[in-house]
């Protein structure tokens, strides 16, 4: 078969089996605009800006374990989409971005919209490529699918300058089955020596803890890590990456660590004496101040990615290997050992953990006239019954929704972890929504963060994507405000607002349904009504206590036994901002 | 902070070497010298870089550098027993009293003038990079026009070897 640059790369991506493509034209991939409207079986989603295609094909990815694919111009288009390959690579989500170029013969001459997009992505993407030979076309989309994938996860740039893709220029087309990088090979299976030492010293723990990241999700090991959980007796708690690759409302599971975790995973994290990291990176939102950073814990860590390990924590035992197997041949070697957990041991252990719990760290007003955002959560978890998948922006919103849904399986939670990107959870809700048209989709935005991308409404108007917008209007951008009343004697500056949209007109605007409440018995009924109308996107503008903070917090230059915990319930709510 | 010669095979492609050093300077690793080009299989090439830092700092270097997709194999030659070497050019001015002195003092160095004018010498000497510092150490500052020198290289001794 005899294709042209524009044909090969549509059908590179349909043998790969993707099926939706993000993006938006310009001059130089018209070409490949045009071979797109010549077939039906790649379907490509028109956002209203770049940043919104890579941050929904980022949550479609998330959603799916499905690398998501999106397709940009040279110039403006390609560097309106670095802050969505920034998000991605930061999470380690595997994105595969087309982005045009100038043609060859005028690279490196300042041509019109030329931007040298290989160098400005080099730092924020696991591999990129320039396409300088049409014939190389097929074989280098399907290098940067598998480097996307493979290993590691991450965003692999394939920019393709436009002669590449000229319609009069045919050449043999085949897509590879599969390709090997000689350079490129990512280790699967953990070392023997290693995890025998590993089990050994797990079994020996009187006070172990299980502390899993977003590797376990994106390494599909949620069963494993149950089993492995179960089977030791353990507490086990997940970063902010990891929320529901373990259940939530699994009674081993202390909650979320770091700086807005629960105090007993914190403390649990402080006292112990042997902790096993799971695809988790120890970044400092989870460890703290590293000098004080889990003072009696030997730590084995378990990592697909060798430089992710002692990279700020030095450990014992590494073990390099992707978690699913590594997993499958500890519980092996578990079930076999001779060694005897000490029950009694884990008992008391158990026991204190049972006190730090009894603290209720997590406890909020709930007799307060106003609306409380932890409240809004605790009803969506309810009126979605824990199945939604909720998408978030960035900010207390986040924290909340992180916090107060107890998300029991994996892939559900899509947030921006890493790069902490405002603007992520629209387009991602909208990735997610395509992905997954039966399911739930809220996303939990605030006021601050919805304006960043607010013009992908349109995107889920034409695309019919009804999603729930939850957006916790709090008239500040409360996670700047709260660290200005914390470390800066409460001088908010730049964090307010003067104008702030009706947001209600604008969603109309858009095409949706607006509802703005601002009394909490109004929260439940609307979240009901929003959710039974199952082919409209909601926009629901919910006032809240705009003087509620994030607890409990581990400030600055803190270590997790020395959280800032809620005063006393109540006093927030007649509290007035300094 | 150690001084460390990391050796470096790579896929001989347009990008790899801006990828090793945008690593360098995204990671605020420093970078003492670098050469490189191409191997015997020009598909490949060949990379040394000598950096300075402790353990940690060390580790993460070659973790970082092993997850670039273009690098094929690595080896901190600084851990083994190697030999490196350093090119040299030197241009000297000379005035007809000193040839003789500035010609003796190359040879005891072994070193070699490759180059003559009337006013000037150019003295070519590979060595350890030691011997190059002392070498210029021992002429006087004031007659040195210009001095290149390639940064070194190094190659481990006994039968291992870096290879595809
Ligand atoms: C406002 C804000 C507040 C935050 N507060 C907190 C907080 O309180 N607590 C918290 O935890 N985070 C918090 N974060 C998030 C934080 O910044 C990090 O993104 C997060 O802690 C990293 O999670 P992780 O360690 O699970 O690593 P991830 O970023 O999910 O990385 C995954 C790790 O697993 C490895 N991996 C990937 N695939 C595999 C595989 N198949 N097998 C084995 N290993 C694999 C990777 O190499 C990597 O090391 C906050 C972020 C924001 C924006
Ligand atoms: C693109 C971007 N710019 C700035 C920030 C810094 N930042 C983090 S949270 C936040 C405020 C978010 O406000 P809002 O969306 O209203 O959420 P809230 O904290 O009030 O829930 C800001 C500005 C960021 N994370 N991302
Ligand atoms: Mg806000």
């Amino acid at each position: 078969m005899e294709l042209n640059g524009a044909q090969i790369v549509v059908q590179s991506l349909i043998d790969e089996g993707v099926e939706y493509i993000f993006g938006y034209p310009g001059g130089a991939v018209l070409h490949l605009y045009d071979a797109i409207f010549q077939q039906e079986e790649l379907k490509h989603i028109l956002v209203r800006h770049e940043q919104g295609a890579t941050h929904a094909a980022d949550g479609y990815a998330r959603a799916t374990g499905k690398p998501g694919v999106v397709l940009v111009t040279s110039g403006p288009g390609a560097t309106n989409a670095i802050t969505g390959i920034a998000t991605a690579y930061l999470d380690s989500i595997p994105l595969v971005v087309i982005s045009g170029q100038v043609s060859l013969p005028v690279i490196g001459s300042d041509a019109f919209q030329e931007v040298d997009m290989v160098g400005i992505t080099r730092p924020c993407v696991k591999h990129n490529f320039l396409v300088k030979d049409v014939t190389k076309l097929a074989e280098t989309i399907k290098k940067a699918f598998y480097v996307a994938t493979s290993g590691r996860p991450g965003p692999v740039v394939i920019d393709i300058p436009k002669d590449i893709t000229a319609p009069h220029i045919k050449v043999p087309y085949s897509y590879p089955d599969s390709v090997s990088i000689r350079s490129y090979n990512p280790i699967v299976t953990g070392h023997k020596g290693q995890i025998k030492k590993a089990v050994e010293l797990l079994l020996s723990a009187k006070k172990p803890i299980i502390y899993s990241g977003g590797g376990v999700v994106l390494g599909e090991a949620s069963e494993q890590l149950i089993e492995f959980t179960r089977t030791l007796g353990y507490p086990i708690t997940n970063t902010l990456m990891g929320l529901g690759s373990y259940p939530a409302t699994d009674k081993q599971n202390v909650g979320m660590l770091g700086m807005h975790g629960t105090y007993e995973a914190n403390m649990a994290m402080h006292e112990s004496d042997v902790i096993i990291a799971i695809g988790a990176r120890f970044d400092d939102r989870v460890t703290g101040k590293l000098d004080l950073f889990c003072p009696n814990a030997k730590i084995i860590h378990i990592d697909i990615d060798p430089a992710s390990i002692s990279k700020t924590v030095r450990v014992a035992i590494p073990i390099v290997g992707d978690v699913k197997p590594v997993l499958e041949q500890m519980l092996e070697l578990i079930k076999a050992s001779t060694i005897k957990i000490d029950a009694d041991a884990l008992a008391q252990w158990w026991k204190q953990i049972s006190e730090w719990q009894a603290i209720n760290c997590l406890e909020f007003d709930r007799s307060s006239p106003l609306i409380k955002p932890q409240y809004v959560i605790e009803q969506l978890h309810e009126v979605t019954q824990g199945n939604a998948y909720v998408t978030s922006d960035v900010g207390q919103h986040q924290m909340w929704a992180a916090q107060y849904y107890k998300f029991n399986k994996p892939r559900r939670w899509i947030n921006s972890g890493g790069l902490g990107t405002m603007g992520f959870g629209l387009p991602a809700a909208i990735g997610v929504k395509l992905a997954f048209p039966d399911e739930d989709v809220a996303c939990v935005t605030g006021e601050a963060s919805i304006q960043m991308c607010i013009q992908e409404l349109s995107t889920a108007l034409q695309y019919k994507t009804p999603i729930k917008i939850l957006n916790l209007n709090n008239r500040y951008m409360g996670m700047v405000r709260q660290w200005q009343e914390f470390s800066y004697e409460s001088r908010y500056s730049h964090s307010y607002m003067d104008t702030i949209p009706e947001f209600v007109k604008l969603a109309e605007a858009y095409g949706h349904v607006g509802i703005r409440i601002d009394k909490p018995e109004e929260v439940r009924p609307t979240l009901e009504a929003a959710f039974a109308m199952k082919d409209r996107t909601v926009f629901i503008d919910i006032m809240t206590d705009r003087t509620e903070n994030v607890y409990p917090m581990i400030e600055a230059g803190k270590g997790h036994h020395d959280m800032k915990l809620r005063v006393a319930i109540g006093t927030s709510t007649d509290r007035e901002l300094a | 902070m150690m001084r460390h010669i990391i050796s470096i095979l790579m896929e001989n492609e347009s990008g790899a070497l801006s990828r090793v050093a945008g690593l360098f300077s995204a990671r605020g690793y420093n970078i003492e010298s670098l050469t490189v080009a191409p191997t015997e299989d020009p598909s490949l090439s060949r990379m040394t870089l000598v950096t300075r830092g402790n353990d940690e700092i060390i580790e993460q270097i070659t973790k970082q550098l092993n997850k670039l997709i273009d690098v094929v194999k690595l080896i901190d030659l600084a851990d083994s027993f190697h030999i490196e070497r350093e090119l040299l050019m030197i241009k000297v001015k000379t005035t007809p009293e000193m040839r003789d002195e500035i010609r003796s003092m190359a040879d005891i160095f072994r070193g070699k003038i490759i180059d003559v004018t009337p006013t000037t010498y150019i003295i070519e000497m590979t060595g350890p990079s030691e011997k190059l510092d002392a070498f210029i150490a021992a002429i006087d500052p004031e007659s040195i026009i210009e001095a290149v020198r390639s940064g070194p290289t190094g190659i481990s001794r006994g039968e291992l070897g870096l290879h595809l």
